[in-house]
């Protein structure tokens, strides 16, 4: 366990050692204030744009965030030659493999914290509330979406041959998903076969990330979600994670790395 | 041969260049004459697309988020209970001549779950599997809608799709109506149906529009006869001829006209304009009775 989490320790000091997140916050930060000081005929109460759109740019930051730190953690080790010295220690490759995961996940985690923060303080000014449970839901649930990208292009980064390529499926694929994987089974219903068939296999096997974005209930004021929901939408998340991350290690364990 | 090859490749080259540029120049030209903004140059005719979606941006924070897809066009549009509170659907000026606009919406506000599930999936249907059914839980799946103020949320939404298409005039209209109904901002909803006129002249919708706002908010009769009036005008100008004109919308000045006819105790003129919405009117026989009502009257020399 100690192994996992000095390596995950790793992964987080990069995240804050590098530009990305503070440029991404910055972006969002500015771009929800310059939105904030629209008038909409006059009514200052006007509240449900703003947290939208705020919404959308932390959803657009934190996928970049974990998309891109995930990518670059193998191919990076393997380009610097660093993987031999570590493999060298006394550390198995799925304990790599873990401990990479951990780190980009937690390293998440708290780019998720500040955002979420920040998009609780400004709604604040405007509604004079501040639904903490509410705010936990939504970065809980957003949070375990982003554990099933991070496992999905860590499994990437050691099927496909560059970062590059790895980055830009895996956006394609995660945003896809969260377009269009709900609606797969009403397109294939209209599908003849065996289009039909394909269709709705892809819908039954791919992770519905959809069912971790609760921003629609957070813009709209609905209520809590029942917390058994949430515990089981944890458990198809960490058991999506699983068999990402199993995937991996059976990959990795084969892997030449020179 | 080569001199012909080349000036047909010149000619291709011309042409490109021209559809190139000529859409380019022609935004500029607007720009610079202040009739366009940034993003109307940016985005050309596409803006139009983008104003549709935007619209129907609004209808769904008017359902609270619970708004069927764009795989599900047919619901998408049986849903529009935006435009058909602002249209004044509820208003039963047929029926018994008055103004139920308010409880109307009120009504609509309160119910949930409309109607009964359909099956087969989808938006407001039984889910087909389990994906689709936990899924209920997590996203919004009751239908509701804004209520007591919070039609505000829509706003900034109808005001973007007026901005992207100033020709959709519905945006002017139902942003209109919301504001004087709910938010009581009678001034901005009046600017902002003037700012829907000034791109649309003479419109029947925002004519008609107006009259409702100076009949039940400022209650300046005069001024809101004289709108209806225009508006009959105009409907009859643009949409007599059409295949299937908007019928609705007629109905709607005629009984506007006919329940201002009424307060005024002008009842052989409101008579006038009942036996007008008789003919287009979908209910006739509770028409005619609003006329047997007001004849009566009118005999035992209740009005003029």
């Amino acid at each position: 366990m100690n192994k996992i989490l000095a390596v995950a320790g790793v992964v987080i000091r990069e995240l804050y050692r590098r530009k990305d997140f503070y440029v991404l916050f910055i972006l969002t930060a500015l771009m929800t204030l310059l939105l904030g000081g629209v008038n909409f005929f006059n009514d200052e109460q006007i509240v449900g744009y703003l947290k939208e759109f705020c919404l959308l740019l932390i959803w657009i930051s934190a996928l970049v965030i974990a998309v891109t730190t995930a990518a670059r953690q193998i191919p990076a080790e393997r380009e610097n030659r660093t993987i031999f010295p570590l493999l060298a220690k006394p550390i198995a490759r799925w304990q790599v493999l873990t401990g990479k995961f951990a780190g980009c996940w937690l390293a998440a985690g708290v780019a998720l914290v500040v955002f979420y923060a920040f998009f609780g303080t400004v709604i604040a000014t405007r509604e004079r509330t501040f639904p903490v449970a509410d705010y936990f839901q939504a970065g809980w649930m957003h949070w375990q979406m982003l554990g099933i990208v991070i496992a999905m292009v860590l499994l990437g980064s050691i099927v496909l041959s560059t970062p590059a390529a790895n980055v830009t499926i895996m956006f394609i694929v995660a945003l896809g998903i969260l377009f269009v994987g709900r609606y797969l089974n009403t397109v294939a219903v209209r599908m003849d076969e065996p289009s039909s068939s394909i269709v709705y296999t892809l819908y039954y096997v791919i992770p519905h990330l959809e069912f971790f974005d609760l921003r629609k209930r957070l813009v709209h004021d609905w209520p809590l979600v029942e917390w058994k929901y949430i515990g089981l939408a944890t458990l198809y998340a960490w058991a999506y994670i699983a068999v990402f991350l199993l995937g991996s290690f059976a990959l990795f364990r084969r892997k030449a790395l020179n | 041969m080569r001199t012909a090859l080349t000036l047909i490749l010149l000619l291709t080259a011309c042409f490109s260049l021209a559809t190139y540029l000529q859409p380019r120049q022609a935004s500029r030209e607007l720009l610079e004459h202040g009739q366009a903004s940034a993003l109307d140059v940016l985005l050309g005719d596409g803006r139009r697309l983008f104003a549709n979606e935007i619209f129907a941006k609004a209808d769904a924070y008017f359902h609270r988020g619970n708004y069927p897809s764009i795989f599900e066009l047919n619901a998408r549009r049986e849903e529009n209970h935006m435009t058909a509170a602002a249209a004044g659907e509820e208003e039963h000026y047929e029926g018994d001549g008055h103004d139920h606009g308010d409880e109307g919406h009120d009504e609509h506000g309160e119910h949930e779950e409309h109607g009964e599930h359909r099956k087969g999936g989808g938006h407001g249907s039984e889910p087909r599997d389990w994906i689709e059914a936990f899924g209920r839980h997590l996203h919004p799946s009751v239908h509701l809608h804004l209520r007591d103020g919070e039609e505000r949320e829509m706003l900034p939404w109808l005001q973007l799709s007026a901005r992207l298409n100033p020709r959709q005039v519905e945006a002017y209209a139902v942003a209109a109506y919301w504001l004087r109904r709910s938010l009581n901002k009678v001034d901005e909803a009046e600017q902002f149906l003037r700012e829907g006129l000034r791109h649309n002249p003479g419109d029947p919708l925002l004519l008609h529009e107006m009259a409702r706002l100076e009949f039940q908010n400022r209650k300046n009769y005069k001024r809101a006869e004289n709108l209806w009036i225009a508006a009959l005008k105009r409907w009859r100008e643009t949409e007599a001829g059409k295949e299937e004109p908007n019928e609705f919308l007629l109905s709607s000045i005629l009984g506007g006209l006919a329940q201002l006819n009424i307060e005024q105790g002008e009842l052989t003129r409101a008579i006038d304009y009942f036996r007008q919405l008789k003919e287009v009117s979908p209910l006739p026989e509770a028409v005619q009775r609003r006329i047997d009502e007001l004849t009566e009257k009118l005999k035992a020399g209740e009005g003029r």
